[in-house]
């Protein structure tokens, strides 16, 4: 069985044999350990599929619904600020990813230096997504609390907004689907923006182990099973980014 | 009895090479999704769009994620999940898209 | 004088082994703190027995209340409260966790031959997630309980209703986490931790099942935990998707909610048949008839369950292709099911039956899941379900399956168990005599709402019209019986801790690794690890263990 860690020296040993201090008493090798705890973290992911699905589920009906109000809606943000959070994601995937090559290859330097790097993008990430949020409250998009639909009915009100696309104007009952379109912006953001929350959290804890060199003495199995979460949060705003920003662009 | 996967998959270490020739490829990847949308393409946005989203995640799945390298049974655990999520969306919309199909 | 298989050592010299996982360390912090998934079983056992007495006793509420046509032991605000709460508690704090949770934790480390379960940590979180969720499920309950019926219908739940939904919904999504962590964890161990020589088809049948239960468990409950947040947001924010004036679409809840809920319902039901497949073989002296196609039926039902959620919606207003579809697709996964009841009964034929507890709860599963299984067929088919949804007829059918299916698998294992979990045998002619009681109380209670249904007595009403009434009558004297039956397990087993007979390892002479190790079992589980020799349900092994081996003075 391809997936199956079969191990045939526990059963022959008697009493207690030796094992790196880092194996749980239940695993019967360093190689089952890390075995049980990837698959565990790729089924962790697997829940984590689902639990976006519903909200890609959510998106998808609302945007066949109401499709001219998520244009319009997405015009008001920033390809800017969406392209350069995309990128610092991604640069804090391939910092993450080369964390990882550094425990396993020992360099305890260049571990603390690829998780401190992945911290500050992932920090820098959240800005950027508080200074979007921040220009929506603004701009009253935000939906529930302080949400209107005027720069809707009428475009011209936003200046920027309508000289880059020239928005046709929408009956009300259309441009109030805006708000549709706001609330799944801000609930699919705001759960991945979460998730980014608990990642950096992990990170500090990380970066407080990795000087003390908790992962460099073949003991990585933290590192690697963290960076399979950071990227899936990657991978996420993968997805996000051209159905929320890139919805249509042409004027 | 020998334990390939496990120990493979310990002692596979992917380069920083290819790393770097992903992260690239990734950032290029956004750039043209980004340049994509301003381009009048009718219903074929989306299409673009979602097919170089599915293009960078599969990159950062194999190689970031190390899944190209991985035992069969993670590659299966990715497609099942992957399965089911597909199964969601579908399903559901069968019952949106066949609404305004009428009355048989 | 019926005949048993029963083997117990010699009363007068036996003692329960002294170092074993209910004595090795002692104080509340080696329970609250423990790793060991035998403590963590023991744990849940208790929370979920705990959880069952109050979803009954709501049970008990409705029953009363049902005795007259009128609408006059409780206001109908009250007796929707009532069902609610007695719906979210027996399903997610009960049903759901019931056999994974406290049997499956117990027994599958062992049935593989390992010493835990792959995650002790993750196993003891999910207890904590589970307690956690359960106190704030009590808590909404005592500042006035949620009255939307635990399926949160929207635009009710989100819109119509100022019960405590918010509360209510958190405690669900709470749990459904704790589910969460134990089927991962049961993934990763089934596939990680084998012994040597455990190859997949040399597993116990119950592996099968939760193997397929836990992936439900894995791929479903997300949904309905991000179902239950846009509930919350809808409700506290006051925008969302469910709102028909806001755009939204109520039905889009619907979809949501049964992808899990329906899977939720396989969640329940496969680990029993678990119990069963084992209790059957071992009460036969036989191995399960097709041991391949129990197996693989237990993950098409996996697989199947995933596609006919929208069964639950087919007067709702979904298009009539997709009740077609959904149809079709229900009236397939009924198949897994009925493959397995044919198996079991063929298991049963010629081999040496006897009729000890956990035979008589699983013969009397047989029998009421079949029919159970039988009635959600005329529900799967959408002429009939026009007329019988959200009628007595459905209560029925689920009743069926849960109760007379699951809860009776449940009480099977419990019985089955009990022996290597505690080192005791509990007194036989009582808990026989409790099964008995169980199986006719139930078939008073619930037999009736078939009737019920088929002449139209809608469900969650707490009045009636008069004609109904006789039914209702025998339904809730059924129920009176069916509570004596519960309550004498609690008090027997109990007794039993105390009182009962040395069980010794192998009581029921069964296979399976857990019962070549002593009772209560170590905490480590096995000395050493065990290799696998031999194929599941081998009695023609367990003959030449048995001649080989030595009787121990426990």
């Amino acid at each position: 069985m391809s997936d199956s860690t079969v191990i045939s020296e526990g059963a022959l040993a008697e009493g207690h044999h030796e094992h790196p201090p880092y194996q749980r008493h239940h695993f019967e090798s360093v190689a089952q350990q890390f075995d049980a705890t990837n698959f565990a973290m790729w089924l962790f992911l697997l829940t984590e599929i689902m639990f976006f699905g519903g909200l890609f589920m959510a998106y998808l009906l609302m945007r066949n619904w109401y499709y001219q109000a998520f244009v319009e809606g997405s015009h008001h943000l920033s390809i800017f600020w969406g392209t350069s959070n995309t990128a610092v994601l991604i640069t804090s995937s391939f910092t993450m990813a080369m964390g990882v090559w550094c425990a396993q290859t020992r360099r305890k330097a260049g571990l603390v230096l690829c998780l401190v790097l992945t911290f500050i993008l992932g920090i820098m990430f959240l800005c950027i997504k508080g200074i979007e949020w921040h220009g929506e409250w603004v701009d009253h998009h935000v939906p529930g609390l302080r949400f209107t639909d005027a720069d809707f009915i009428n475009p011209a009100l936003d200046a920027d907004v309508y000289h880059e696309y020239h928005d046709r104007a929408m009956a009300p009952d259309t441009a109030n689907k805006t708000e549709m379109y706001f609330f799944l912006y801000f609930a699919m953001t705001g759960m991945h923006a979460l998730h980014m929350v608990i990642g950096i959290s992990i990170l500090v804890f990380m970066i407080f182990q990795a000087t003390r060199g908790a992962y460099t003495e073949g003991h990585f199995t933290f590192v690697e099973n963290f960076g399979l979460y950071w990227h899936f949060v990657d991978i996420i705003w993968i997805f996000l980014f051209p159905l929320l920003y890139l919805v249509s662009r042409h004027a | 009895m020998s334990e390939p996967d496990a120990y493979e998959y310990e002692h596979h270490i992917v380069s920083p090479k290819i790393y770097v020739a992903i992260f690239v490829s990734l950032l290029c990847l956004t750039a043209l999704t980004t340049a994509a949308s301003y381009v009048e393409m009718y219903v074929f946005n989306v299409v673009v769009a979602l097919a170089i989203a599915v293009i960078k995640a599969s990159l950062v799945v194999l190689f970031f994620m190390h899944v190209k390298y991985s035992p069969k049974l993670t590659k299966l655990t990715i497609l099942s999940g992957l399965f089911i999520f597909m199964g969601l969306i579908s399903m559901t919309l069968s019952d949106y898209v066949s609404r305004a199909w009428g009355r048989w | 004088m019926s005949a048993t298989i029963v083997s117990l050592p010699d009363q007068s010299t036996a003692r329960i082994p002294k170092m074993n996982f209910l004595s090795k360390e002692n104080g509340l912090l080696s329970w609250l703190l423990t790793g060991d998934h035998k403590r963590i079983a023991t744990l849940y056992l208790i929370s979920i027995t705990f959880f069952f007495f109050i979803g009954g006793a709501l049970a008990g509420l409705i029953r009363l209340e049902l005795l007259t046509p009128q609408s006059d032991l409780m206001a109908a605000d009250t007796y929707n409260k009532v069902f609610t709460m007695h719906g979210l508690i027996m399903i997610f704090f009960f049903l759901v966790p019931s056999v994974p949770a406290t049997i499956g934790n117990f027994v599958i480390p062992m049935m593989v031959g390992a010493k835990d379960l792959a995650l002790p940590k993750i196993n003891l979180l999910s207890w904590y997630l589970y307690i956690a969720a359960g106190g704030l499920m009590l808590y909404t309950m005592m500042i006035g309980g949620v009255d939307t019926g635990w399926t949160f219908t929207t635009p009710l739940s989100t819109h119509y209703l100022n019960t405590n939904v918010v509360p209510a919904g958190l405690a669900v999504f709470i749990a459904g986490f704790s589910s969460i962590f134990t089927g991962l964890n049961f993934i990763v161990t089934i596939h990680k931790m084998r012994c040597p020589g455990m190859t997949w088809f040399r597993l116990p049948l119950f592996i099968w099942s939760n193997y397929a239960a836990s992936i439900l468990m894995v791929l479903g409950t997300p949904v309905l935990a991000i179902t239950l947040v846009l509930v919350v947001l809808e409700r506290t924010v006051h925008i969302g998707v469910f709102d028909p004036k806001l755009g939204g679409d109520p039905l889009l809840f619907q979809h949501l909610f049964w992808f899990y809920s329906h899977p939720a319902v396989y969640i329940m039901i496969l680990p029993g048949m678990g119990v069963i497949s084992e209790v059957i073989s071992t009460f036969s002296r036989k191995r399960v008839f097709g041991y391949t196609a129990v197996a693989f039926s237990s993950v098409a039902i996996a697989v199947f369950a995933f596609f006919v959620w929208a069964h639950h919606m087919f007067i709702m207003g979904i298009s009539n292709y997709a009740a077609l579809v959904f149809s079709l697709l229900t009236m397939l996964v009924a198949v897994p099911s009925a493959i397995k009841i044919f198996n079991w009964s063929f298991t049963l034929y010629k081999g040496s039956i006897t009729f000890e507890t956990p035979m008589l709860y699983s013969i009397g599963f047989l029998g009421l899941f079949t029919i159970g299984g039988m009635t959600g067929v005329f529900l799967g088919a959408t002429g009939t379900d026009i007329h019988l949804t959200e009628t007595y007829f459905v209560v029925a059918h689920f009743h069926f399956v849960m109760v007379g299916g699951m809860l009776m698998a449940f009480l099977s294992g419990i019985h089955f168990w009990w022996p290597k979990w505690t080192g005791r045998m509990y007194p036989e002619k009582l808990s026989q005599f409790a099964a008995v009681t169980t199986y006719i109380g139930f078939n008073l209670t619930f037999f009736p709402q078939f009737i019920l249904g088929t002449l139209g007595m809608p469900r969650r009403y707490a009045a009636y019209p008069p004609e109904f009434q006789v039914l209702n009558v025998f339904s809730t004297a059924g129920a009176t019986v069916l509570g004596v039956g519960y309550l004498l397990p609690v008090l027997y087993l109990t007794w039993s801790l105390k009182y009962g007979q040395i069980a010794g390892n192998n009581p029921w002479q069964a296979t399976g690794l857990e019962w070549q190790t002593q009772s209560p079992p170590l905490t480590e589980n096995f000395a050493e690890i065990p290799i696998m020799d031999h194929e599941a349900y081998d009695y023609e092994w367990l003959e030449r263990q048995q001649a080989k081996e030595v009787a121990s003075v426990g």
